[in-house]
């Protein structure tokens, strides 16, 4: 019953309905992606949202939890601070409190991180022979977290037919539904 | 118009809307609150040795060696959207080689609703004290600051240090022996 009113629905649209429903829903994903760019302009990160993926930061972070970051490079990185960097030889960005650093008087810093919850430092995690992580592998640094909220892409993850039912759900929903 | 579909939509796009409100006046209750407190560090004995860096970088380097006392009251810092405090005890100086040296020495998780106490007596460091280089001897002005991140139920994530610092003095000669 509910797919025909839908479809029942389209039926009735006129050509300028439909046209203004496919405008409608370009300006949903186009204004998703302008949020995402200005995000990325006005943090100076490449990546200004994070999902926490592993429970290395526990019990400040958990798995499905949301990082807000940023990445401005005149405030140098120091201890205690929350980075989020990549390593060479991994897709996946690391996220881990700065508990060294050595800054040149350049201005050049190499800083060594660990997670809240392992015993000990990243220097496993480098690639081999990698004592200390640069300026360059930052990915961004923790400025605010939301609990729970990743937990929805984590799940798209794990699941890609859900993330596909769900944008199709969505995406249908967009240009059927008449206002 | 009133299917159970759409009476589900709009509950549950409700239940939402109240969740952020809430969560986002979590945050705002927060927002402006200044985590400071003051703590008191007193060094112990110290004494500094020249070994191969077993950490990772390759050659000889300085490794650092002290113990020290740290009291504090951080009960103040606790409110209801402080999730917990991650405590870090900080070495810092200047080198030759580099301007700005800093080497976190100990930590501690506080979770609420834990001791909020820090009255520690003859601590030892939890990490290694190692310098990048030899620049440990005879260094007279390394500080030895208390500071914490603030971990929230929602909000931003500051980052404080406490009023009060301590002072060590690395000796002009590396103390013979390659036990730690």
């Amino acid at each position: 019953m509910l797919s025909f009113d839908l479809l029942d629905d389209v039926r009735r649209m006129n050509k300028r309905q439909l046209y203004y429903q496919v405008l409608n829903f370009g300006m949903i994903v186009s204004s998703a992606l302008m949020i995402w760019k200005g995000l990325m302009v006005f943090t100076g990160s490449e990546s200004p949202i994070v999902v926490v993926l592993s429970g290395s930061m526990e019990p400040a972070f958990h798995r499905g939890d949301l990082l807000f970051l940023t990445n401005y490079h005149d405030e140098p990185v120091r201890v205690g601070e929350i980075v989020v960097f990549k390593v060479e030889g991994r897709e996946i960005p690391i996220v881990h409190r700065v508990i060294k650093i050595h800054e040149k008087e350049t201005g050049v810093v190499k800083f060594l991180t660990k997670g809240d919850n392992n015993s000990v430092d990243d220097r496993g995690l480098y690639k081999p022979g990698q004592n200390w992580l640069e300026q360059k592998d930052v990915v961004g640094r923790a400025r605010g977290f939301v609990p729970y909220i990743g937990m929805v892409t984590i799940l798209m993850n794990d699941y890609p037919k859900f993330k596909y039912a769900l944008l199709a759900c969505l995406g249908l929903f967009v240009l059927i539904h008449r206002e | 118009m009133n299917s159970l579909l759409s009476r589900l939509n709009s509950l549950f796009a409700f239940t939402l809307t109240v969740m952020a409100c809430l969560t986002f006046g979590c945050f705002l209750s927060t927002a402006f609150k200044e985590y400071g407190a003051p703590v008191h560090i007193a060094i112990g004995r110290v004494s500094v040795k020249n070994m191969e860096d077993f950490t990772g970088p390759k050659g000889k380097s300085d490794l650092g060696f002290l113990t020290f006392d740290v009291r504090a009251d951080l009960d103040s810092l606790f409110n209801w959207n402080v999730k917990q405090l991650f405590l870090y005890l900080t070495a810092e100086y200047t080198t030759k080689n580099n301007a700005i040296n800093q080497v976190v020495l100990w930590d501690k998780i506080i979770l609420r609703g834990e001791n909020t106490t820090i009255n520690l007596k003859g601590l030892r460091p939890k990490y290694f004290f190692f310098d990048d280089g030899n620049g440990l001897r005879g260094n007279r002005n390394v500080s030895l600051w208390l500071a914490w991140n603030v971990v929230p139920n929602a909000g931003m994530l500051p980052l404080l240090a406490g009023q009060g610092t301590g002072h060590v003095r690395f000796p002009e000669v590396y103390e013979a022996g390659r036990s730690f």
